[in-house]
């Protein structure tokens, strides 16, 4: 291969690299009117008037709307498959306001200071009602966080907005219970992850304006473009067809723009004033009043026998919806299919239920559930291997998943591509895990310890997710590539270059790439859910068959002989009458009436193949404080083939810091009335890069026959095994047990002090 | 009020007013390098040089550019694409929005320290933040970088 599985440099590189001007803001109209919204103080109050006059005597003011201009059609944000599984609750302004946050009012003017100024004027009169704050008294609470009776759900997930649940479910292979009996040994333990966010650099930013057709065109950040044109003509109740939704470049997503945050405001000003409008978020709003990871409680009930071998896992997960549904039913699901699966139990259950409440809505996260499953099973697993006696690596390598093996507790699907085994060999011989284990002392304070977790992860949604490419040769003999998937810095655009010029034996420079935009790329349902390189890497790689099929066709035809007689070697058409190179080809095309040298394709999964993880911390913690450095993270990773051997490196090393972050620093906090306290980059602390000693990464390949050039995905499951991982490396070095992230040096102290 | 300041090289005035800041200015400028991350001086997004020195221009007053000397990325196009290129072979350039501010500090960086070590290099760079990579192939790109410019080759 000349292009997959090579450190292909990202075809944006060097205009990021050089600060070109590529981004939202960068390219917003310059007289865009400036939005911002007014936002309530209280996490649960109605609006009982506003009066706006004072503040529309600001000079240089546009407009305020408040909840009486809106449509009062109820839709969802999530940027999911029609018909989404979230609830239909949100309108674009509404008078009762469920959290702290929650839009009041849309500020409109002509510039920043007018805004401003407007937003001190604008004078509200709220009727504070109790909030219901505390997730796990929300489900069957008297506080009733949506009692609208146009609140709808369009998908079977056991919803009930009187009961504040987004969703509810049980599901089961053998009898659990029962094999939990015979079982020598069962860990039942909760373990409680918080609400955490991906804090992108660039916050959410929008920017609208109409054209000369009459048509609303939205320019987002976003990871979703044909999500945001179907949920903001909701939103607005105007024709999906008045709408065009295209995205610059990205400063970053990581499934916060999977849901579409900040695209209503601009969409509707510029609706109604016919102007062009943008709103920016601050970065307090970014960390404050977005889309966040779900906060969830997690039991599990895990059996053993005596020599190590795990029989049955029951998990039940509540997870903290906030004030709005998006990505609840779907978020709780990957909390049991990820983890569970992993040890091939004889029997499990899996029970869930998600509950509305007056924080902060959450969203998608990288890991998507997954995350916090596995914390919570992967946990379990070393608890029980310090229980009966067992290294944690050794229990694993009898109990985990192997290839060829159905997996009964993730739809049944075949797996056909497991590298797990290797996986967790190679991170073992680099941690030097014989010898480390389970701990070493270094000076009189200070041990340092090891722990290890696995992980899996999905392909795209099977059954669900689209991806769509159109190829095309161009005048000259060079190709285009149109997709509807986003780039948003991991490369995507790249890596279907890639295989592109695999497919067409041509160079990626040979390529030019194109999109998302609503009006002219190949539907995509987006990227996420770790989708794009296996399932719009797929499409690519039909399309590039048809176009194929199609040069191959019309060279014959030029070249008066019959396909079979043709050979192409991605420069000259050859055959015993003659050669005709893809230039001359391309020229007959412009003047060939005939079938244009053009191709779309489309590809939907039955199934999501897993990628797979090992990872193992190695921490120093300081026992008198209780302060944990991680020295060295070692994680080895099964995604198929690589196809970027750089950019799948970067993947999982910046993934890999976001679960290190996440499992020692990031918490949302909040306080007794609902306010966020982590609402900056002060209050809320992302990993820098004194705070972490060395991250080393290895690849173990498999191939998945169903993939692209056998390639399954490496987007989300990078972030999942640090948690589990560390705070077992905290277990071995000070015998204090964390269920409860972050592992903060005041619970690793208190710990130690309690024992 | 009316200040005068050399930005990238020419010479430049501009109307401002008192709470105008030098990130708002050297953006109304067309300096569109110059991103902001988080308006709390944390993020290191917004660096510009200042007089020689690396400072964040969304916590810098406008006013005090007055006289002064102002780099940005536009102004260092060359460096940029040199350093810049040992980022992209990492594939440590990602969203890329972090990228002007690091890369404005790496510089700074370069004028100031001799050969630093990694820590010494971790410890420079430590207020610019990125989500994207995890650091590593910062790192890995610095140390490459560094090395050719003492001549070791690439």
């Amino acid at each position: 291969m000349k292009s997959v599985n090579e450190p292909v440099r990202k075809k944006d590189a060097m205009a990021l690299v050089t600060g070109k001007p590529v981004y939202m803001d960068d390219i917003a109209p310059k007289d865009c009117l400036v939005i911002k919204l007014l936002r309530s103080p209280y996490a649960r109050a109605i609006i009982k008037n506003i009066d706006i006059s004072p503040a529309m005597k600001v000079e240089k003011m546009t407009a305020v709307f408040t909840y009486e201009d809106v449509p009062q059609k109820r839709y969802t944000n999530a940027g999911q498959t029609y018909p989404e599984p979230s609830p239909y609750d949100r309108l674009i302004l509404d008078r009762l306001l469920r959290c702290v946050g929650d839009p009041v009012a849309i500020v409109v003017g002509e510039n920043e200071k007018a805004v401003d100024k407007a937003m001190r004027l604008i004078k509200v009169e709220y009727e504070v009602l109790e909030p219901l704050l505390d997730f796990t008294k929300a489900k069957d609470s008297p506080i009733i966080i949506h009692p609208e009776d146009n609140w709808k759900v369009l998908c079977e997930v056991g919803a009930d907005n009187r009961r504040n649940l987004v969703s509810t479910g049980v599901e089961q292979g053998g009898d659990v219970d029962r094999v939990l009996k015979e079982c020598d040994v069962v860990v039942d333990e909760v373990y409680h992850t918080k609400a955490v966010q991906q804090t992108m650099m660039e916050t959410f930013r929008t920017f609208a304006y109409m054209d000369a057709f009459g048509r609303l065109n939205i320019v987002s950040s976003t990871q979703i473009a044909f999500h945001v044109r179907r949920v903001v003509a909701n939103a607005l109740d105007i024709p999906k067809s008045k709408i065009r939704v295209t995205k610059p470049r990205i400063g970053g997503g990581f499934g916060a723009k999977q849901t579409a945050v900040s695209e209503f405001y601009p969409a509707f000003v510029t609706w109604k004033t016919g102007r062009p409008s943008k709103i920016i978020y601050s970065r307090k709003e970014t960390q404050t009043i977005s889309s966040p990871r779900h906060e969830m409680s997690i039991r599990v009930r895990l059996g053993a026998m005596k020599n190590g071998k795990i029989r049955a896992i029951d998990v039940y997960t509540l997870s903290n919806q906030g004030a709005y549904g998006e990505h609840g039913p779907t978020t709780v699901g990957l909390t049991g299919h990820k983890s569970i699966p992993i040890y091939d139990p004889e029997a499990f259950r899996f029970s869930y239920d998600v509950v509305y409440t007056n924080t902060m809505a959450a969203g998608a996260y990288r890991g998507y559930g997954a995350t916090q499953g596995q914390f919570a099973v992967e946990s379990a697993v070393n608890e029980l291997a310090h229980k009966i006696g067992l290294d944690p690596v050794k229990i694993r390598e009898m109990n985990m998943l192997k290839e060829g093996k159905t997996m009964p507790a993730y739809y049944d699907e075949p797996n056909n591509a497991c590298a797990l085994d290797r996986c967790l060999k190679r991170a073992k011989e680099m941690s030097g895990w014989d010898g480390k284990y389970p701990c070493v002392k270094v000076g009189k304070n200070r041990v340092r310890a090891l722990g290890v977790a696995l992980s899996m992860q999905g392909s795209g949604i099977s059954n669900v997710d689209e991806g769509s490419a159109t190829v095309k040769l161009n005048e000259g003999g060079f190709y285009s590539l149109a997709i509807g998937a986003a780039d948003m810095g991991t490369g995507c655009d790249t890596i279907l270059s890639q295989m592109m010029a695999e497919c067409m034996s041509c160079s990626v420079d040979d390529i030019t790439v194109f999109g998302p935009d609503t009006d002219v790329s190949p539907y995509d349902s987006g990227s996420y859910a770790s989708s794009t390189t296996y399932i719009t890497g797929m499409a690519v790689v039909k399309a590039c068959d048809e176009l194929k099929k199609k040069m191959y066709a019309l060279a014959a035809k030029s070249l008066c002989t019959t396909e079979d007689k043709v050979e192409f070697d991605g420069k000259n058409f050859r055959s015993q009458k003659g050669t005709l190179s893809l230039e001359e080809l391309s020229y007959i095309n412009t003047d060939n009436a005939g079938d244009l040298l053009y191709a779309t394709c489309s590809h939907v999964s039955p199934v999501s193949p897993p990628p797979f993880a090992a990872g193992i911390a190695e921490i120093e913690a300081d026992i008198e404080t209780g302060k944990i450095d991680l020295l060295n993270f070692y994680a080895v990773f099964d995604c198929g083939t690589v196809i970027n051997t750089n950019l799948a490196r970067v993947q999982a090393e910046g993934g890999l810091l976001q679960g290190i972050g996440m499992a020692l620093f990031e918490d949302i906090q909040h306080g007794k009335d609902g306010r966020d306290y982590s609402n900056s980059l002060m209050q809320y602390k992302i990993p820098t890069r004194t705070d972490f000693g060395n991250i080393q990464v290895a690849f173990e390949s498999s191939y998945e026959p169903t993939g692209p050039f056998g390639a399954k995905s490496i987007g989300e499951i990078v972030i999942n095994t640090p948690l589990a991982s560390i705070a077992d490396a905290i277990y071995n070095a000070t015998g204090v047990r964390i269920r409860e992230l972050p592992a903060t040096p005041e619970k690793v102290l208190m710990g130690m002090l309690e024992k | 009020m009316n200040i005068t300041f050399v930005l990238n090289g020419r010479k430049t005035t501009a109307e401002i007013n008192a709470d105008t800041m030098l990130f708002g200015l050297l953006r109304m400028l067309g300096c569109y390098s110059v991103k902001c991350g988080c308006e709390t001086a944390n993020c290191g997004l917004c660096t510009v040089i200042f007089n020689g020195k690396p400072v964040l221009s969304c916590a810098m007053p406008a006013f005090r550019a007055d006289g002064c000397t102002i780099e940005t990325l536009e102004g260092l196009q060359n460096e940029a694409e040199l350093f810049g290129s040992f980022m992209a072979d990492e594939g440590a350039d990602q969203c890329g929005f972090c990228n002007p501010g690091f890369i404005m500090n790496v510089i700074a960086m370069e004028r100031e320290l001799k050969d630093p070590d990694d820590g010494e290099i971790k410890e420079y760079l430590a207020g610019n933040l990125c989500r994207c990579t995890g650091y590593v192939g910062h790192l890995r790109a610095i140390k490459k970088y560094l090395s050719y410019k003492r001549g070791e080759g690439r």
